[in-house]
């Protein structure tokens, strides 16, 4: 077997907690005091482990994605394979040209056209003038841009920049190319696109591929391999079917009806306004196709917090989303006060789910852009069979919604 | 993608990290595009483009002159006051605007460099050279300025020297100061924000330091080697002296100067080097 092109060793990566956003003068004045009263600030304590330990190696021509729940430290693992942090511990080698995108039309200036920002998109991203010049008529029709490309970009609808950010990527000719999740943007032609772009570099190139994904859908499709962090551990490592296989089996954990939120996520978790602390599912009671569902979630704010609006989604466990109620289609924006310990509960007359198991998402915004918090996929539940439920559904269970319709068609004969 | 194929080891560094020369060349064609960006976008938001790096200097010359020269009636080593203090200006504009803009380097990136990798140097090295532009107008002003006071008095005893020629090499010096300090104000404010308020202001009281609005010769010989800690006092001397024909410098000046230079260089670089490393964590 050849050397491998990816190796990675030991890599562990610690955040301190309460020391993330840059400091003041006089809180690290008090800090140094602390130390030299030889005692650990308490702020020194909360330390937070986003990776630990990770090992594992990638071969010349490898697609392998990493896959996990949020916070798990798949986007840590990234940044440091990246070179954007360093990491606390461990070592990686990267054996060749590395093209990482994290991001679609990183350094994009708004007021550059198009052409210009594909040099400037191009040198950020590590090719060289000449290369650039060389594939722009490429890009450019990859983009499907040709008559805006002397426009400045910030005239672009929000499509065209993400197709010509992409389109700008895709000529990269690294040989190891490192993907965060940016597929799910973009219109649904354009994606399929740039998955069999993607495709196309990993195999017939000959190029590795290190593919971080929430959809295990495109993880199974792409991937040879895969590794699946848990709490910035690798947890199992193998072929993308069995491992994508074990994860969804590792989330049919029993199913409970309370959680506590105020840990979930870690680092990466953004609620410093509201958080989202709690769930409770349906007091209790068995989740069950047709009848009433009701979830409570407890919340506490940190600041005032104006115009709130609550989402309850549901999903499968491979991390598609099926359904979303939000709290202001109903008209309900709600002001909260500072330190509030709130409640609110959703309550869904007829559950649609089919029978099965699904996860569930919650969130939090004010407005209709901020947001407040996120928790996707933070609890699951299983759907049982009610006395609604249709008999075809029961005897096989597929999951999903299962809605009514007037059907209209042909009048029926008789022979 | 890096512009060169090779083996990436990526590790814990203790303590300082020497200077990546061989990647940051690979990087050049990036300092290059934005370079071009900075310009190109600078004057795509601008009614008067350019023309403001003129009117800067002009007003606050003419504002120097009523104040300094009329007013408080102080020495412009017997030059005429607007070109002893344009001439002043001309170096000390060029650290101003590149102290600014490399200061701010780690905040105001915050966003790319969290999103891709390329040597941080490459962005305020950038900076060095995109202030250039605007030097070299304000330096046309200047020309402009000097061949019309030498017309209208022929008997003039100022006047540019053959050594003027030496002038790029003080501009280096300049150049070099403005990225080292600037780079340590960019690592102290990407990890404390007071220094933010703080440069605005350090500037400001800078320049009264700097023998901009007084000739070095009005200080007492015996304390001008205090005054040439300050790595700007000799520069722009020297902008005076090569430019004009006037100016107190002298050898052990000059040293004094460039090894001040010197440390701040290199001692700018190592500890930018130390926070652009995991600052992204922080901000």
């Amino acid at each position: 077997m050849s050397r491998p092109i990816i190796e990675v060793r030991g890599l562990s990566k610690r955040y301190r907690l309460g020391t993330i956003g840059a400091t003041s003068l006089r809180e690290e004045f008090n800090r140094w005091c602390d130390r030299l009263r030889r005692q650990a600030s308490p702020a020194d304590q909360r330390e937070f482990w986003a990776l630990r330990d990770v090992s594992f190696e990638v071969s010349p021509g490898e697609v392998v994605g990493i896959i996990g729940r949020n916070g798990a430290g798949k986007s840590t693992l990234l940044k440091i394979l990246s070179r954007i942090t360093e990491p606390t511990g461990g070592e990686a080698l990267l054996r060749g040209r590395v093209a990482s995108l994290l991001e679609i039309g990183t350094g994009f200036h708004p007021e550059l056209t198009g052409r210009e920002n594909i040099f400037l998109n191009g040198a950020i991203l590590g090719m060289t003038r000449a290369e650039v010049r060389r594939k722009l008529d490429e890009i450019v029709a990859f983009a499907e841009i040709e008559k805006f490309i002397d426009t400045p970009v910030k005239r672009y609808s929000s499509g065209m920049h993400v197709r010509l950010g992409f389109a700008v990527a895709a000529h990269l000719e690294p040989e190891i190319l490192i993907v965060d999740e940016v597929l799910s943007v973009g219109d649904y032609a354009f994606q399929r696109k740039c998955l069999g772009k993607m495709e196309e570099v990993s195999r017939g190139d000959g190029r590795t591929v290190l593919f971080v994904s929430h959809n295990l859908g495109s993880v199974t499709g792409l991937c040879g391999r895969a590794v699946w962090l848990a709490q910035g551990r690798v947890q199992s490592i193998g072929t993308a079917d069995a491992v994508v296989a074990e994860y969804v089996r590792s989330q049919t954990e029993p199913t409970r009806s309370d959680y506590d939120f105020h840990a979930w996520g870690g680092a990466e978790r953004c609620s410093a306004r509201l958080m989202i602390t709690g769930l409770r599912v349906n007091d209790g009671a068995a989740v069950t196709h047709g009848e009433p569902f009701r979830a409570r979630l407890f919340f506490r704010t940190q600041a005032l917090v104006e115009g709130v609006s609550f989402a309850l989604g549901f999903g499968t466990v491979e991390g598609t989303m099926l359904a979303t109620y939000d709290s202001d289609l109903g008209g309900q924006r709600r002001t909260y006060p500072a330190d509030l310990e709130g409640v609110i509960e959703v309550i869904l007359p007829e559950l649609p789910l089919g029978p099965g198991r699904y996860a569930l998402s919650l969130g939090a915004r004010s407005g209709d852009a901020g947001g407040l918090d996120h928790l996707p996929a933070c609890s699951v539940i299983d759907v049982q069979p009610g006395p609604r439920t249709h008999a075809s559904f029961v005897h096989s269970p597929g999951g999903g919604l299962r809605l009514a319709a007037e059907w209209v068609g042909p009048a029926p004969t008789s022979k | 993608m890096t512009p060169f194929s090779g083996e990436i080891a990526i590790r814990p560094t203790r303590g300082f990290r020497g200077l990546a020369a061989r990647e940051l060349w690979a990087y050049r064609d990036l300092v290059f595009l934005f370079v071009w960006r900075d310009f190109v976008a600078r004057y795509k938001q601008t009614v008067l483009g350019p023309l403001w790096f003129v009117f800067q200097p002009l007003i606050t010359t003419v504002i120097f002159t009523a104040v300094f020269s009329h007013i408080a009636e102080l020495s412009t080593d017997g030059l005429p006051p607007t070109l002893f203090y344009l001439c002043g200006l001309l170096p000390w504009n060029y650290f101003a605007q590149t102290f600014n803009s490399t200061s701010g380097t780690l905040v105001a990136n915050a966003g790319l460099f969290g999103k891709v990798y390329f040597p941080r140097l490459v962005v305020p090295i950038a900076a060095v050279i995109s202030n250039l532009i605007a030097f070299a107008i304000q330096f046309v002003l200047f020309v402009v300025m000097y061949g019309l006071h030498r017309a209208s008095h022929v008997d003039a005893t100022y006047g540019m020297r053959w050594d003027a020629l030496l002038l790029p090499l003080v501009l280096l010096q300049v150049a070099a100061f403005s990225l080292g300090v600037g780079l340590w104000l960019a690592a102290l404010t990407a990890k404390f924000r007071d220094f933010a308020v703080l440069s605005t202001f350090l500037v400001q009281l800078w320049m009264y330091v700097t023998p901009i609005i007084y000739p070095l010769a009005k200080v007492p010989e015996q304390w001008r080697v205090w005054v040439a800690i300050n790595p700007m006092a000799v520069p722009v001397e020297a902008f005076r002296y090569l430019l004009l024909g006037t100016g107190a410098i002298n050898a052990t000046l000059i040293a004094v100067s460039l090894a001040m230079t010197a440390a701040a260089l290199v001692s700018g670089v190592l500890v930018f080097q130390r926070v652009e490393k995991t600052f992204v964590d922080v901000i």
